[in-house]
């Protein structure tokens, strides 16, 4: 028992989920409290609603708290180098001020993550990730003689504006030609009293539609979300969580950690991991470049072809595909993969799915097994699967420059 | 076009093995030495004006097959009649003596009857299982996971030496395998000089004690499995004559050689096929190129310096910057007026060990791994003029001594003073087994591993490259991907003491790395 004159000490303070930047704003909306945790920070599932808070993403906007990402300066004259050895893409073309997506594999060629790289100078990178990657980062080093990587996953507050009206209520917030910056462009901007650009942005995002990421310095965050809810009040702004931002990034066909893949540093089974080419990112391994980690592993996985490929599914029925295995053939006897995410799609009217289907089997017959749930009974279905090559759902707005008012 | 097949970096006595056997299968080898002179760490240099020494003073099982298939012999590598006694110093002179005559027949003098009796057990089995080791120094050990009836055969052929053995002694091997010295001294023999003197050769060179566990009896086995059955010996012409009689055949089979001449990088082609070794760079800029390269440097001097991290993968060169390379072993070189006298001795024959007790290599260790000086270091002393007179002028000798163990990484810094402290130190206990020895001192060099690793160029001034350590070894020496002289970089391979079967002068390692090179 502590009497009300002593101070108490919280116990569990290292194991309380942190509070992010935004936090303060973020927490009167939380109307449900329903809170989930992304990298040790507080990170909402949903405020209101998950659906509700979709709907505003695809017809006004919405902001996602991506404090939580991973944030690492990577700066030196061996910076560029050190990165492009780490990368399968190529960024030694990169201008300044442009954002790239990319993975990045182990020597074996098995996906460890996903990310962004932000050229903020000639020797100035910016890697953002999900999962924290010192450890990778400090062993990508070894050996190069001027590069250094500082953590800035608390120094940066970051928060990402995305849906049809972000550009004008960036407009209305006053960043001034915020619509000639084109998609993975960066600008900044002043911000405040301050004389230089505190506020930088960039034109990335994770649903599909035209959208924006705000970087700041944690000082003026909550200012920033001030200006910015302001300027977004006659534009359904609306903050969103976990549940819509899963539910956009599905339609936009963009691929989740522990959804569609594991990363390949945390699989304690053999090949319960990834390689790109399984996730279709055949695109971001650069062959041209003469080296980079899992190099020849890829070279050997592109010619004899993945075993399993990640393909976008549209599935007969109105049942979600959640959780469950995909076979060629109606009886469900040979099975030949398994479904990833799934949900019904409101904007696409489709019932969707990401799966891992083994390679051989995408020509023939795909039919999914889908278990529901109706007032506490279960039952089972077999529906047939089509497979999809384009995203389930994009907007020419998301890529044009600039972006046609809304 | 390449200017040449080969290109060796490092003249040590593994690249010139291996540039021999590739220049006598018609290959336009070059061999380049950054060093004045070739040799490695067995090159003879002149120490103090007029008195010579090598680093590398004895030699305990350098590859016969090596030398009858190069013909060292009639090249002026010629073995002696008898190898060195090894003397297990006592200060009142009751020393321990392992001696074996012309016929190989040990003996052994100052113990007991029982452990004389022990003696001859212990000998037996350890002889019966470096024979069973013995082929695989030579071979190349095949990359786990491969496939292929060639490949497959030498594993089952190591099963099926180690099933030969019989039940009790296969047993007893897979028993005593991964002992730490001292378990198996203190099960075999009650005399501490003995205990302390056999587990000698288990150590030296290694980041290990008596008590360190991770293979010391394989590291011992290695070293058991020469011409003299593990003891130590001079050539006729001493250790030169080994380094001699390679430049000569080397020379006859049209090995390019030239000294004073350190490669900065090794020189990768980069583009959309890959990488692939071209050949050199020097500090120049010249260029000499290459259809491939083979470096004798250690693995980290060879991957993390010349080819460059960039070149690499990220957990491969993590695996190369975790290889345990800081080397322990320090070497004393003593110019002397006259013949020293050791306590007892007639005259300083052999390898004298200076360690009285297991435990006192174990405190020494003790120190020097938290990054100290030993408090009380110990020793392996030879007096190389006692054999070969030309090494000093007349009636003059040299005292060569490997010193246990000297950090790499010295927590208080290396200086000048350091040095100064630990030799005298050094010599203080020498002089403990040796009264007079300072009187007649014209000149004692200690060389640090830092400055062996800075004057021959080897990391972590560690005799061996890496640790003889059973996950360095066998087909884990260096790492995987490159235990097989071949590396990750197309065009790229290994032949030095980093790679299997490991350090000291034995030559295998340049010669399985041409043997492999040839079937490539």
């Amino acid at each position: 028992m502590s009497d009300s004159n002593t101070v108490t000490v919280d116990p569990f303070e290292e194991e309380r989920p942190k509070e992010t930047h935004f936090h303060a704003r973020m927490a009167v909306l939380n109307i449900r409290e329903n809170w989930a945790a992304w990298n040790g920070y507080k990170l909402a599932n949903y405020f209101y609603d998950a659906e509700y808070e979709y709907f505003c993403v695809r017809n006004g906007c919405g902001t996602y708290d991506i404090c939580g990402m991973q944030k690492y300066f990577v700066t030196g004259k061996d910076a560029e180098a050190m990165l492009n050895r780490m990368v399968t893409r190529d960024i030694s073309e990169m201008n300044i001020d442009r954002v790239t997506y990319l993975v990045w594999c182990t020597d074996e060629g098995r996906l460890i993550d996903d990310g962004t790289v932000f050229k903020l100078g000639h020797e100035h990178f910016m890697l953002t990730c999900g999962s924290p990657s010192l450890a990778w980062l400090e062993k990508s080093c070894y050996g190069f003689k001027d590069v250094s990587i500082v953590d800035m996953s608390e120094g940066i507050a970051a928060l990402a504006l995305q849906g049809p009206t972000s550009c004008e209520v960036l407009k209305k917030m006053g960043l001034k030609d915020i619509d000639t910056l084109k998609p993975f462009g960066i600008k900044h901007f002043p911000f405040g009293a301050s004389q230089d650009k505190p506020l930088m942005v960039s034109r990335t995002g994770f649903t599909g539609d035209l959208g924006y990421e705000l970087w700041i310095k944690p000082e003026l965050a909550l200012k920033m979300w001030d200006s910015l809810y302001d300027a977004g009040e006659d534009y359904h702004i609306q903050p969103f969580g976990e549940a819509a931002l899963n539910m956009a990034r599905m339609e936009a066909g963009f691929i989740m950690p522990l959804m569609e893949f594991n990363e390949a540093l945390k699989t304690i089974h053999f090949r319960h991991d990834h390689t790109p080419f399984q996730l279709n990112l055949d695109w971001l391994v650069d062959f041209k470049k003469p080296h980079f980690n899992g190099r020849a592993a890829l070279l050997r996985e592109k010619h004899d072809g993945p075993e399993y490929t990640l393909v976008k599914l549209d599935i007969e029925g109105n049942k979600p595909a959640e959780e469950c295995n995909v076979y060629s053939d109606k009886g469900c006897e040979n099975e030949i993969g398994y479904v990833t995410s799934a949900m019904w799609s409101p904007v696409v009217k489709a019932n969707i799915a990401l799966a891992m289907v083994k390679t051989k089997y995408l020509k023939g017959e795909i039919w999914a097994e889908i278990y529901y749930n109706k007032e506490l009974r279960s039952y089972t279905k077999v529906s047939r699967c089509t497979v999809k090559e384009k995203p389930f759902w994009t907007h020419s707005r998301s890529r044009a420059t600039p972006p046609l008012p809304y | 076009m390449s200017s040449y097949d080969t290109i060796i970096i490092g003249a040590g006595h593994n690249g010139m093995v291996c540039a021999c056997y590739l220049a006598r299968r018609g290959q336009k080898v070059l061999l380049l030495e950054a060093a004045n002179e070739i040799g490695g760490l067995a090159a003879k240099r002149e120490f103090f004006p007029e008195f010579q020494v090598s680093v590398a003073h004895s030699i305990s099982h350098f590859s016969a097959k090596v030398a009858k298939e190069l013909n060292l012999e009639s090249h002026g590598f010629i073995n002696p009649s008898c190898s060195l006694p090894t003397v297990g110093l006592n200060r009142n002179g009751e020393h321990v003596v392992l001696a074996h005559d012309e016929g190989g027949a040990a003996s052994l003098s100052g113990v007991s009857e029982k452990d004389l009796a022990s003696f001859k057990n212990y000998q037996t089995l350890m002889y019966r299982y470096a024979a069973m080791l013995k082929p695989f120094w030579g071979t190349v050990l095949p990359r786990i996971g491969v496939s292929g009836i060639s490949k497959a055969m030498t594993y089952a052929k190591l099963g099926l030496k180690l099933r030969l053995l019989g039940k009790s002694d296969m047993r007893e091997f897979m028993r005593i395998a991964m002992l730490p010295a001292r378990d198996l001294m203190d099960e075999y023999f009650d005399n501490d000089l003995l205990k302390a003197l056999l587990s000698w050769d288990a150590l030296i060179g290694s980041k290990m004690a008596p008590r360190s566990p991770n293979g010391p009896v394989v590291s011992l086995l290695y070293r058991m499995g020469g011409d003299f059955e593990g003891a130590h010996y001079l050539p006729e012409n001493g250790i030169e004559s080994l380094i001699y009689s390679l430049r000569s055949v080397a020379e006859a089979s049209g090995v390019e050689t030239r000294t004073n001449f350190p490669v900065e990088k090794i020189l990768i082609q980069r583009n959309e096929s890959g990488l692939k070794v071209e050949g050199v760079t020097m500090p120049d800029g010249e260029i000499i190129t290459a259809t491939r390269v083979v470096s004798s440097a250690d693995p980290h001097r060879t991957f993390i310096d010349l080819v460059g991290v960039e070149n690499l993968e990220i957990q491969f060169a993590n695996r190369i910057r975790r290889l345990r390379s800081e080397g322990y072993v320090a070497k004393l070189h003593l110019a002397l007026h006259g013949e020293p006298k050791f306590n007892g001795l007639a005259g300083p024959e052999g390898r004298m060990i200076i360690a009285p007790t297991m435990d006192t290599i174990e405190f020494a260790y003790d120190d020097a791994k938290y990054g100290e000086f030993s408090r009380q270091p110990v020793m392996e002393v030879i007096v190389p003029t006692r054999y070969q007179s030309e090494l000093a002028p007349p009636g003059k000798h040299v005292i060569s001594a490997h010193v246990m163990y000297v950090p790499k990484m010295l927590k208080s810094k290396w200086s000048v003073d350091a040095r100064e402290e630990i030799k005298n130190k050094t010599i203080d206990l020498l002089a403990q087994y040796s009264p007079g020895l300072k009187n007649l001192i014209a000149h004692a060099e200690f060389l640090t591993p830092e400055d062996i690793e800075s004057n021959f160029r080897v990391t972590g001034g560690n005799w061996h490259h890496a640790d003889h350590v059973i996950d360095q070894m066998f087909m884990m020496r260096p790492t995987y991907e490159a235990a097989q002289y071949s590396t990750p970089v197309p065009g790229l391979f290994l032949c030095g003491a980093g790679c299997h079967p490991g350090g000291d002068l034995m030559g295998a390692a340049g010669h399985n790395a041409a043997h492999e090179i040839l079937k490539s």
